[in-house]
């Protein structure tokens, strides 16, 4: 019985958050904990048994992602990876210029790092998105300067769950001779990920995503690219990521990569059948629910609702006091005041912005899940709106029509 | 994140909905930020607050505070509700997370809203 499973209704639906180690993966992390415990950097047996097993990871790794395991660096996750290519590629090619391009609906792992980069003197340029979170071509080849260091724009977003055209705006880029780096983090294990066929240069992703370990992940950067280190230390990742090496963590995230990209069709056709048939439920029987995103080009796990009248936060809380696990775009459950950055670039008003929620699925769920999840959003809706002053606004407003 | 009154009373809020006798409707906050409070009340003659209740749009501290903030008010007068206070609303859920004391303030604001609505439009009219 795996974790993600009902148990005294629970369910979990926020997936995109994190997921549950899968049980074949932590059987094969566990030894690395307690007997094979070795420093990898250790010239004895101890540490060659863990750098054998570093060695062997990578390696399946680079073949699942068909690149050359010295194409392979790990990271403690997806913050790191994005933190990295940024500002490795920012201070790496300073001489050449100090132009980024990137997107309006980035993690704030991106957003956060070209903050800071603008602060030190940097120019970055946000691509908008459309009213489904696309970014188009055509605004990047229009964004591309001389001075141009940079592109990175998620291959797919973590709130709407838009998958972006990558691969095209990568070759606008390369047209332009510009690097360009993909945060992949929500798009690894859900979707294909080819490196080769995306052509990109560097790319992100993190383990805990698709049913490995949290602290891990990777940052793939092609050969002959060299941008400034961020950790240093010891000689770890051919002195490019210093830091003893996480072994149980590499040994878990090539275990769960191996699964994810073996078992992709069967996980993505079962867990897409579970998010249609909840949106179809949740649009049929909930009036006034926007669906956030591109209906084509999505992850099969996300499924995103603006429920009008009602914010984000109260209508989530409900949810968890019924065992339901999700995660809101508003901004009462992150600290701020503003409403999710990628809902209000893709056009949404405030108030509804504040009114969205987000449910990911996962490869444990079940349809009895879905329509347990679908009654109690029901039951909470109502609940709400009935005390909500828009929503009698509203009613008012029909009445008097 | 909130402690257990906080969510008992957001789960299960006193005095909530429109108040369909009301001679005092206060309105505070705006959809874009995420929090609108609605106070109505009954006043009698004596300035007594004889029924209160709300509607509002927002977070979960939202809702409690507005709970807890009818329930204080209600069968006190006119003057004892202006005494109200945001930090004797937030003391009373026995705490906020700090990004979420502006709710309070909210509830604080629904309350004179409100009499000021009684005060201007209800009782001028019915001197």
């Amino acid at each position: 019985m795996n974790t993600g499973a009902i148990q005294n209704k629970r369910v979990y639906l926020d997936h995109s958050a994190t997921t549950p180690v899968d049980d074949a993966v932590l059987h094969e992390m566990l030894p690395y904990f307690t007997q094979k415990f070795g420093n990898a950097n250790s010239v004895h047996a101890f540490g060659n048994e863990s750098a054998l097993a570093v060695d062997t990871s990578r390696r399946k790794i680079a073949r699942i992602l068909d690149v050359k395991p010295t194409e392979i660096y790990f990271t403690s996750g997806g913050t790191e990876g994005d933190n990295w290519a940024l500002k490795g590629v920012a201070e790496a090619k300073k001489e050449k210029g100090k132009h980024i391009i990137t997107s309006c609906i980035e993690h704030a792992a991106m957003m956060s790092s070209c903050k800071q980069l603008a602060a030190k003197g940097y120019e970055i340029t946000y691509l908008p998105v459309n009213s489904r979170g696309l970014v188009s071509p055509a605004d990047l080849e229009k964004a591309i300067r001389p001075d141009t260091i940079l592109v990175s724009v998620m291959l797919a977003n973590n709130e709407v769950g838009t998958v972006q055209p990558v691969r095209e705006l990568c070759e606008i880029a390369h047209r332009n001779g510009v690097l360009f780096h993909t945060d992949a983090v929500q798009a690894m294990g859900s979707i294909p990920v080819s490196v080769k066929e995306l052509g990109v240069d560097m790319l992100t992703f993190s383990a805990h995503k698709f049913y490995g370990p949290k602290g891990i992940g990777v940052l793939y950067i092609k050969s002959g690219i060299k941008p400034e280190k961020l950790i240093i230390g010891g000689h770890q990742e051919r002195t490019m990521r210093g830091g003893t090496t996480n072994v149980p963590a590499v040994v878990g995230m090539a275990k769960a990569l191996e699964l994810a990209v073996n078992n992709l069709q069967k996980n993505y056709d079962y867990v897409k059948n579970l998010r249609d048939t909840f949106v179809e439920r949740v649009e049929k029987s909930v009036p006034y629910v926007l669906y956030n995103g591109d209906r084509e080009s999505r992850l099969p796990q996300n499924a995103n609702f603006s429920f009008e009248f009602i914010e984000g936060e109260s209508l989530l809380l409900n949810l968890d006091l019924n065992g339901i696990a999700c995660s809101s775009g508003s901004a009462c459950s992150s600290g701020s005041l503003e409403p999710s950055h990628v809902l209000l670039a893709m056009g949404l008003k405030h108030e509804t912005a504040h009114g969205s929620i987000r449910f990911t699925f996962g490869k444990y769920n079940t349809m009895q899940d879905v329509e347990y999840t679908v009654e109690k959003i029901i039951e909470t809706v109502n609940k709400l709106r009935a005390i909500s002053p828009l929503f009698a606004e509203f009613k008012g407003e029909i009445k008097n029509v | 994140m909130y402690n257990d009154r906080v969510i008992k009373e957001f789960s299960n809020p006193q005095n909530a909905g429109e108040l369909k006798d009301a001679n005092a409707v206060g309105q505070v906050g705006n959809a874009a930020c995420g929090d609108i409070m609605k106070i109505f009340m009954k006043i009698n003659d004596d300035n007594v607050i004889e029924d209160v209740s709300f509607q509002t749009f927002g977070c979960a501290a939202a809702i409690a505070t507005s709970s807890v903030a009818t329930s204080m008010i209600k069968g006190k007068t006119v003057e004892e509700a202006l005494k109200l206070t945001n930090a004797q609303v937030v003391e009373e859920l026995g705490g906020l997370p700090a990004q979420k004391l502006h709710c309070s303030v909210l509830a604080e604001e629904a309350i004179k809203a409100a009499v000021h609505d009684y005060l201007t439009n209800y009782k001028a009219q019915n001197k």
